[in-house]
């Protein structure tokens, strides 16, 4: 059998081990550093995202854990008082130079927020919003064909496809969520933010999400902030730990729970605080 | 106290709820709510009673104003009097003078009329527009003259208020023989029984009753001091005696005046208004003649009684025996009144309509909306949306804020110095009145759009951005839609209020009386509130009611803005 690029992601998802920072880094961040006016949210982050797979971000609230999330699709520019400064790339590329349009990297790095928000439009819309303006399909089968295949990667199509016209926001919270994020892959972006997706879900529909990502991290860079340390352990590959605006520690998952470096990853992961 | 509380063990204040003070608290409590709800039903009955009040008033005095009443007479449209020179195009009809046609309709349907004050008061019956659908339906088929018309003919304003309000008539049958001594003018009627000594006594007691009164007005006055009050004193004195004199002398014949009620008698198809009343004989005019002077059976005459004294009444005998005698036969036609829908002003009450008002209140309308609501709405959109935090931008949310709260004339004197003084545009125009209208509407639709904008749940503009959207885009595509229901109940409330208002627009000119139905922005105009006001002025009495039926049109009209504002907001609610 011959040593195929798919055969080579599979070995390195069953063994997340084999994953080197260094191999495929697709999000760089270097010194980041955000101020909410005066106050300093994030203090010198510095992290690489690999190309492929989960990353979770865990921490107490209030951290930056999120924070440092929307600054990766630039999603903090709409708070007029954030002020971001060092360096994130993506691909080699600084996100946050001047000659970037925001827009076009808000379509490479897609986003799930914590609280399903689906436009108050039909479930087709919903889906379609995104390549429509992006221009990506050339006509109407083009996008149905689009529509269709989102919403089956993101395991939704069984249920929807009877009712593509009726109201997203008639679904259940766990099925919002998930048109959420076929949605989001509807443009096919390089990485996908995910904003505690499922702290607004019963745990069968946080199951079903959960199983929906570890689906998608064979072809997307996932970001993922959770409060659940289970889930964490669960669906990522990578973790990092953030506490107080620093970032405290980052590594292999398993290593992370099993055996962190640092005494506050220690007491966090074992419920001393947060 | 629990046994816990004293060991100290448990939290050592704790509600007691079988404590005296704690039931007294619960009761207190009860009794304050009680009496909140009290005050809200209070104020909500006051404001009920308020509008119920209110809308009633305005339904009963401007309903009756719907309907018109009209003389349906046999009309010959003489060739002569229409078509002059044989001429039967449309300017020749339209210009004719239509007077003699209705007046000899009027002589065909009532004949005998021949003494000139009654002519003259029959031929006010009618209106000066009388003739006017007349005029319409021939210009329209002039094939028609020469032909004799069955036509309704508009009655003045006058005797269309009588027949919406008549006074009480009552008849009563006569037992003698009668007879007549003429046919016409001033005639004496002799019966052969005592039949008029009954109404003779009710004379006598209402003269006793009036001597009465005015004894005790002399009584009243005598209480104070001067020489005016004496004579005045003096003179009722005399009246009252003078009265008594008529009063114990039961049958001496009396002579009726115009603070009695009429007295009239009707006999051979005429009717002879009493003028002196004996027990067996009255002297009176004739108001309609009398077919013969042939001797009246018992039975067939009648003594016929207007309750209403004559100087109480804007009507006279004269006319009311001409209405009532056209009752009778049939010619008195009651109809919607379409001419107050469809005409213009007018300075005579039943030629008077609205639709002038309507027009210029709808070209007004259009012009304030074309204005205001792309202005407004993208005022709100770029200062919620992308007008950043500044010294500025504070400044302008202020004086918007400050506009709103503006009275109404100042806007009017700026209409008036700028668009009118500066600018030049025409006066009285609804293009002037729209635009003033606008400035007054504008701060009212930003502040609701704004209000819209803010309400959108932020993580709507959110999901838009997320999946790449443009700010513009998010907004535009996400945003706007599900503020508009919004947007749109504002804008709808404040054109509901450009409706109502006339201070601004009396700076201007649009107060101006204008007969003309508007055509175009640039036109002489006027708008409802604007008529109502002018009509409200005017001392006919007819006016009155067509002011309220004109508020009346002008309250269908908010209704109806309002409806559609709730049916625009449920329509196209979105929940998320």
């Amino acid at each position: 059998m011959a040593l195929t690029a798919e055969a080579i992601m599979d070995t390195m998802v069953m063994h997340p081990e084999a994953l080197s920072v260094t191999a495929l880094p697709k999000v760089v961040a270097k010194d980041v550093n955000v101020y909410y006016g005066d106050k300093r949210a994030l203090q010198d982050v510095s992290v690489e995202v690999p190309n492929r797979g989960v990353m979770s971000f865990i921490g107490p609230s209030g951290c930056g854990k999120s924070t440092f999330l929307r600054c990766i699709n630039r999603m903090n520019d709409t708070i007029p008082s954030c002020r971001v400064t060092g360096k994130i790339s993506i691909d080699n590329q600084d996100i946050y130079d001047k000659s970037l349009d925001v827009v076009q990297l808000r379509a490479r790095v897609g986003m799930v927020f914590q609280k399903p928000n689906p436009f108050p439009k039909s479930i087709f819309e919903n889906v379609a919003y995104g390549p429509r303006i992006h221009g990506l399909s050339h006509s109407k089968t083009d996008l149905e064909e689009m529509v269709h295949a989102s919403l089956a990667k993101a395991g939704l199509w069984s249920e929807v496809k009877d009712r593509l016209a009726e109201s997203g926001t008639g679904l259940s919270g766990g099925q919002q969520q998930r048109l959420c994020i076929a949605r989001a892959i509807a443009v096919n972006p390089e990485v996908i933010l995910m904003d505690e997706p499922c702290s607004a879900l019963d745990p069968i529909a946080t199951a079903r999400i959960e199983e929906l990502i570890d689906d998608l991290r064979k072809n997307y860079c996932i970001i993922i902030v959770t409060h659940s340390m289970q889930q964490a352990a669960r669906v990522s590959q990578r973790t990092a730990f953030f506490h107080l605006g620093e970032l405290v520690e980052e590594g292999v998952t398993s290593e992370i729970f099993t055996s962190p470096k640092e005494k506050r990853t220690q007491d966090y992961i074992t419920g001393r605080f947060g | 106290m629990t046994d816990i509380a004293v060991s100290g063990a448990g939290p050592t204040h704790r509600v007691d709820m079988n404590s005296a003070e704690a039931q007294a608290r619960v009761r207190a409590r009860y009794r304050k709510e009680a009496r909140f709800r009290a005050y809200g039903i209070g104020a909500l009955t006051l404001t009920t009673v308020f509008v119920v009040v209110l809308i009633a008033d305005i339904l009963v005095r401007g309903l009756p104003a719907f309907w018109q009443h009209s003389l349906v007479l046999d009309v010959t449209v003489d060739p002569a009097a229409v078509s002059a020179g044989g001429k039967t195009d449309a300017s020749t009809i339209r210009g004719a003078d239509y007077y003699p046609l209705t007046q000899a309709a009027l002589d065909t349907a009532l004949p005998g009329i021949t003494a000139r004050s009654a002519q003259k008061q029959l031929a006010r019956l009618l209106s000066t527009g009388a003739a006017d659908g007349l005029r319409k339906r021939l210009v329209a088929d002039p094939s028609l003259v020469g032909q004799t018309l069955k036509t309704p003919l508009t009655l003045s304003a006058t005797a269309d208020l009588y027949l919406k309000d008549r006074t009480p008539i009552t008849t009563r049958e006569m037992r003698g023989t009668a007879t007549p001594s003429g046919t016409s003018g001033e005639v004496t009627v002799m019966t052969s029984a005592n039949d008029f000594a009954d109404t003779l006594v009710l004379i006598k007691q209402r003269l006793a009753i009036r001597a009465e009164k005015l004894r005790a007005e002399a009584d009243r006055l005598e209480l104070f001091a001067g020489e005016a009050v004496a004579t005045r004193v003096k003179a009722l004195r005399d009246e009252a005696a003078a009265l008594q004199q008529r009063i114990d002398q039961p049958k001496v014949e009396e002579t009726l005046d115009g603070k009695m009620p009429s007295f009239l008698v009707a006999i051979n198809g005429g009717l002879v208004k009493i003028s002196k009343i004996g027990d067996i004989s009255i002297t009176g005019d004739v108001l309609l003649p009398l077919r013969s002077t042939d001797e009246a059976k018992p039975g067939t005459w009648q003594l016929v009684t207007y309750e209403t004294p004559e100087s109480n009444r804007k009507v006279s005998d004269q006319e009311v025996a001409f209405l009532e005698r056209f009752s009778a036969l049939g010619k008195v036609e009651r109809a919607f009144n379409w001419t107050f829908l469809t005409a213009g002003d007018s300075r005579e009450p039943e030629l008077a309509g609205i639709r002038g008002a309507l027009v210029g209140t709808a070209l007004t309308l259009i012009v304030t909306l074309a204005l205001c609501l792309p202005i407004g709405v993208l005022a709100a959109i770029y200062l919620e949306e992308f007008a950043g935090q500044s010294r500025l931008t504070d400044l302008i949310e202020v004086n918007i804020n400050n506009l709103a709260a503006v009275p109404s004339i100042v806007f009017g004197l700026l209409g008036l110095a700028v668009f009118l003084n500066f600018m030049g545009m025409p006066r009285s125009a609804p293009l002037v009145g729209g635009i003033t209208l606008g400035l007054l509407v504008l701060p009212t639709i930003i502040i609701a759009a704004r209000a819209a904008l803010k309400a959108v749940p932020p993580s709507i503009k959110e999901a838009a951005l997320g999946v790449g959207a443009s700010h513009q885009q998010a907004i535009f595509h996400h945003v706007l839609p599900l503020a508009m229901p919004g947007i749109m109940t504002g804008t709808i409330i404040g054109m509901a209020h450009a409706l109502g208002e006339t201070a601004p627009l009396l700076m201007i000119g649009m107060i101006a009386f204008i007969v003309d139905i508007p055509h175009g922005f640039t036109d002489a105009a006027t708008v409802l509130p604007v008529q109502i006001y002018l009509w409200s002025d005017l001392p006919e009495a007819a006016f009155k009611s067509k002011t309220a039926a004109a508020i009346i049109v002008l309250l269908m009209f908010l209704f109806v803005m309002n409806g559609m504002a709730i049916w625009l907001r449920k329509r196209f609610e979105r929940r998320w």
